[in-house]
């Protein structure tokens, strides 16, 4: 039987998802697939766009992979764009060919509104929709100081950031009286307003654009109908959305009045072979501006197209929760209380900056919208009484007065329906989860593998987590957080019990709240809590059992038990002469020698017994130990600043050095990485790093909780433009309080991420001094860097110490085991032992 | 037949690091010495080299029990030794020669197979 064709017009993201949702389904068998995408790229996720600027490559937000449409065979023709559908003859044409089909998919989006003002055509007029937008508008930034962004709504705010990171003065205009006009109310526009305008973006409300000139100072120069002007470099429009229905129209598909292409619930269009999903589909009178409702259509129309008869999209929630130029803002449901007799709760603490708005029923019963501006705290508590019905407290308004005021924020897991949307993403209730910890799933990784939820936009994680640990509570399954056998608590309980009860050992420890004799699992970590608490010599005589061996010997063991030494290069600034050194050290040792990834050098191979002397010719010639072995500070990874570079607006060196000297030797639960970049350009990767420092005009950026390694992670903006006092303090108090808390082993991005409250209760605890321990946490570190001592320093001028370095204490000769050869010049292991 | 044996001084009480490990070089090659004050007997000794690294590396490993058993990690890829009978209780049929080891007023001594005649000597 051979097969027919299925045509999907659109790589979106929608478009991708429908194949996703189709590709493994039964119908799926007899279609040939074929897909076509005008853009010249693999689908990508849109919603995060804007991080394209702060780094991330398209690779980083595809949503699927070339191997993937391969295995499904699906036929994929990106840059082919469809210019036809004959409906009678059922085919497509486009510049390449006609390519007939039996079922057709239209997934072809939306596409910027520009609002026909005379001078729109002007090259440096852009808009912010795809990637080839985005590298537009970074070519027209290059070398210019202003863009304005015309649009106060959601996208436009995204795209006045984007201009933000670009390094450019950014404004907006806006023609309505206050900024995001469908999701705020007059006083959550106010308020966000004052806090974007505090950000550095001038915000100009109900100004009316003319027409665009050349300008005198700059490219450009906009005219507005109360007579006052604007000039500026570039101007991106973000005046929203239109759907893409121009196919549908020319092929006389039925179009609603303003745009859109007609659809009923099964994603049908007029015509019964062909089908619409996403933004550019009309439900109702209603487009969906949202990426949530068109993946429940695409998951619609996959079943429809399996004869499932129970599919049918239903409508969709349009709540959103946004974080914009650092700013929360939260809109649920009627938020601008339409519904008859709806009664208003409002918050508004100006000083804060923080406004809450509750719409009610009349009966004062259900929650029916809500706003929030400054701290999305309230959301996901909000948004489950809006969605689920479920019934108000007594006083209601403690769901958005601070804590302070005697608010309660979170509504337990166990008040949630199974109907309960836990993640909108993936569609995934309470009840899938429920059903899939039944089915055996026993903890929070295998519910997120089998439900997907949580792995979409994220925004779900901490609901998804309590959700998750609640249910396996219930069923009795224990969450056990001890750290092994010989402690039952957590890291972060026995940081508390060390530092509360005074104990200075790990005999005294394990003593008194442990038993048996210890293991490599807690004695490096109690180890590491003793240090942080105390900050005593590692090779001290107490300590020396409980070190891994690359703390004992303040050195990485390699593969063949060898050593590897990384003396510190703070921010990577060497002078020639300590390089100079560092060659002759490693000559003499037959060191291999590498420059590693932290902007220092490695020299590998160095046995047990040579490490000291190593050390010592180090130390004489300035030297510190690098604490490449510990779970510690690496490196803080600078690029050259502002001394040479033309962009530099900050002497990124100098701070990277300044940090670097003041964390060296903190020890963590984890490593942790730091580096500062000198302007917005980032050539020192800061926002991959666990600390990142960002230079700007008016001081620095903080990024915190970014990583590299097995599971990158972008670091989260944490604070801007702080003076160097600022920033000081605050890196101070965020990493006093993830050594505090976090687990061991944990990154500060593993850290966040489990973090109850994320980064807004991270903020708070930081920058709000919520918990009151700020000056406790700042004083802290201050008596760790003035207890610091350069470990090897130490040890090699303590003969009892140095004992430690014999590779036999009885016996003078080299490790008999080791066996070399040499290679591009260098000498180095042989792989396999003879 | 047992084969032979010695008891061989290998170094003096005041090397041994307590809750922790030092290497000896002996007539059958590298054994590692651990020294856990608060067991009786105090003194275990097993081969100081990892079979499952390659390296002679044992005596760098941390010290503690599993479910009561005094073990050694190895510092490499942290597989654990028992220090009674050598055993890796990761992998079933990898296990590390045991000698005795007992304290001679201020010098520790090991049981040593006489060389040229050992079992272990490979
Ligand atoms: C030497 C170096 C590779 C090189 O030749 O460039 C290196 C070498 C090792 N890395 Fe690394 N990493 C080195 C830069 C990095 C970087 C790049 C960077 O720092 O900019 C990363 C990714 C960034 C990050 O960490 O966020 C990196 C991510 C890792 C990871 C994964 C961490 C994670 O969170 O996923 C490990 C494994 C671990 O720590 O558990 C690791 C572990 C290791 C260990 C310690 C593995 C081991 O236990 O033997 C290697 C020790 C080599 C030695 O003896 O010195 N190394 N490692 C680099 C030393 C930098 C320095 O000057 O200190
Ligand atoms: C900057 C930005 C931020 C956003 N933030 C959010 C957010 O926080 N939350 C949220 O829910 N949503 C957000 N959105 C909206 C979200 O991205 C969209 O809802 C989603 O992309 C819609 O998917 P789609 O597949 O319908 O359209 P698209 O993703 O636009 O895909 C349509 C594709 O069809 C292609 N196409 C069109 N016509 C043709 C043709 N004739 N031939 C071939 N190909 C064609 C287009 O080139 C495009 O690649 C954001 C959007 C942007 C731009
Ligand atoms: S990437 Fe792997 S192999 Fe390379 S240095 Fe890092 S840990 Fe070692
Ligand atoms: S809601 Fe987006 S991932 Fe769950």
């Amino acid at each position: 039987m051979s097969k027919k064709t299925l045509i999907v017009i659109g790589n979106g993201m929608v478009g991708h998802h429908f194949l996703e949702q189709f590709a493994d389904t039964p119908a799926a068998a007899h279609y040939q697939i074929i897909v076509f995408g005008e853009e010249p790229l693999l689908a990508y996720d849109r919603v995060h766009l804007s991080e394209y600027f702060g780094g991330s490559t398209h690779s980083d937000l595809a949503l699927g992979t070339l191997d993937w449409y391969s295995e499904k065979a699906i036929d994929l023709h990106l840059d082919e764009e469809v210019t036809r559908i004959d409906r009678h003859q059922r085919q497509v044409t486009t510049l390449q060919g006609n390519y007939p089909y039996d079922e057709l998919v239209l997934a072809t989006g939306s596409y910027p509104f520009v609002p026909p003002i005379e001078g729109n055509d002007h090259p440096h007029c852009l808009v912010y929709r795809t990637l080839a937008d985005l590298d537009a508008i970074k070519a027209s930034a290059d070398g210019v100081k202003n863009g304005v962004v015309v649009g106060g709504g959601l996208l436009g705010l995204e795209a006045a950031n984007a201009l933000k990171q670009l390094g450019l003065q950014a404004q907006v205009v806006e023609f309505a009286p206050r900024l995001m006009p469908v999701q705020l109310d007059t006083d959550g526009g106010a308020v966000l307003k004052r806090k974007i305008t505090e950000l550095g973006v001038q915000v100009h409300t109900e100004k009316a654009t003319t027409d665009i000139v050349p300008g005198e100072r700059a490219r450009l120069r906009m005219n507005f109908s109360d007579d006052t002007h604007l000039e500026t470099d570039l101007i991106v429009f973000s005046a929203g959305i239109r759907p893409q229905d121009t196919l549908a129209r020319a092929a006389e598909l039925e179009i609603g009045e303003r745009g859109g292409i007609v659809v009923d619930s099964r994603c049908a269009t007029s015509d019964p072979h062909i089908h619409a999903i996403g933004e550019c589909a009309l439900w109702e009178q209603r487009i969906y501006g949202l990426v949530a409702p068109g993946y429940t259509m695409a998951r619609t129309l996959a079943a429809c197209l399996n004869n499932d008869p129970d599919a049918a999209f239903t409508g969709a929630d349009m709540s959103t929760k946004l974080k914009l130029l650092g700013v929360d803002v939260g809109s649920i449901g009627d938020a601008h209380g339409q519904t008859e007799g709806a009664r208003n709760i409002r918050f508004n603490d100006e000083a804060a900056g923080h406004y809450s708005r509750m719409v009610i029923s009349a009966d004062g019963k259900k929650l029916l919208g809500a706003i929030l501006v400054g701290d999305n705290g309230p959301y996901d508590t909000l948004l489950q009484y809006a969605l689920n019905d479920i019934e108000l407290p007594e006083h209601p308004e403690t769901l958005i007065l601070p804590e302070s005021e005697g608010g309660t924020p979170a509504l337990g897991p166990d008040a949630l329906p199974d109907t309960a949307a836990i993640c909108s993403c993936h569609n995934v209730s309470k009840g899938n989860i429920c059903d899939v910890i039944e089915a055996g799933c026993s903890d929070l990784a295998s519910v997120k593998a089998q439900t997907k939820a949580s792995t979409g936009c994220g925004g779900c994680a901490a609901l998804l987590k309590s959700v998750v640990e609640n249910e396996l509570e219930k069923r009795g399954v224990e969450v056990s957080k001890d750290l092994c056998e010989h402690f039952p608590y957590s890291r972060q309980e026995l940081f508390h019990l060390v530092k509360v009860n005074g104990i200075r050992t790990f005999n005294t420890l394990i003593r008194s709240h442990g038993k048996g004799r210890g293991c490599e699992i807690c004695k490096p970590t109690v180890a590491s809590i003793l240090a942080t608490c105390w900050n005593e010599h590692i090779l001290a005589t107490d300590h020396v059992p409980l070190q891994d061996t690359n703390d004992t010997f303040m050195a990485n063991m390699q593969k063949n038990g060898t050593y590897s030494i990384v003396p510190r290069i703070p921010g990577g600034e060497i002078t020639p002469d300590k390089l100079i050194v560092l060659g002759q050290v490693a000559k003499e040792y037959n060191l291999y020698t590498k420059i590693t990834g932290g902007q220092r050098v490695d020299l590998f191979g160095a046995t047990l017994s040579e490490l000291p002397e190593i050390w010592e010719k180090l130390i004489a010639a300035g030297f510190e130990t690098g604490h490449a072995y510990g779970k510690s500070l690496r490196t803080v990874k600078s690029c050259v600043g502002n001394t040479w570079c033309r962009y530099g607006v900050q002497d990124s060196v100098a701070m990277a050095i300044f940090l670097e000297d003041r964390y060296k030797g903190l020890r963590a639960p984890h490593k942790i990485k730091m580096a500062v970049s000198g302007c917005t350009r980032e050539c020192a990767e800061a926002q991959s790093k666990d600390i990142g420092v960002i230079a700007t005009e008016n001081g620095w950026n903080l990024y915190v909780c970014g990583n590299g390694g097995m599971r990158p992670r972008h670091g989260d903006l944490f604070a801007i433009d702080l003076s160097d006092q600022e920033l000081i303090s605050t890196i101070d108090r965020v990493l006093m309080f993830y050594v505090r808390t976090a687990d061991r082993l944990h990154r500060t991005s593993v850290w966040m991420e489990n973090l109850e409250g994320g980064l807004g209760y991270l903020k708070q605890v930081v920058l709000e001094d919520s918990l009151g321990m700020g000056q406790e946490l700042e004083a802290h570190m201050e008596s760790l860097v003035g207890t610091y001592q350069c470990e090897w320093k130490t040890a090699v001028e303590d003969p009892e110490k140095r004992k430690r370095f014999r590779e036999f204490v009885n016996d003078e000769r080299k490790d008999p085991v080791q066996q070399w050869t040499e290679e591009r010049g260098q000498r180095r292991p042989v792989t396999e032992p003879a | 037949m047992k084969p032979r044996t010695q008891w061989d001084i290998v170094c003096d009480v005041s090397d041994l690091v307590p809750d922790s490990g030092i290497a000896v070089w002996t007539s059958n090659g590298p054994v590692a010495l651990f020294y856990l004050p608060e067991r009786l007997p105090a003194l275990f000794a097993i081969g100081h080299f990892d079979p499952c690294s390659g390296a002679d590396v044992l005596a760098r490993g941390i010290t503690g029990d599993i479910k009561g058993e005094p073990v050694v990690a190895s510092p490499i890829y942290k597989q654990h030794f028992s220090l009674l009978t050598g055993q890796c209780l990761e992998h079933e049929d990898v296990r590390v020669p045991v000698f005795r080891a007992l304290v001679d007023g201020d010098q520790v001594r090991l049981e040593i197979p006489v060389a040229g005649r050992s079992e272990q000597a490979a």
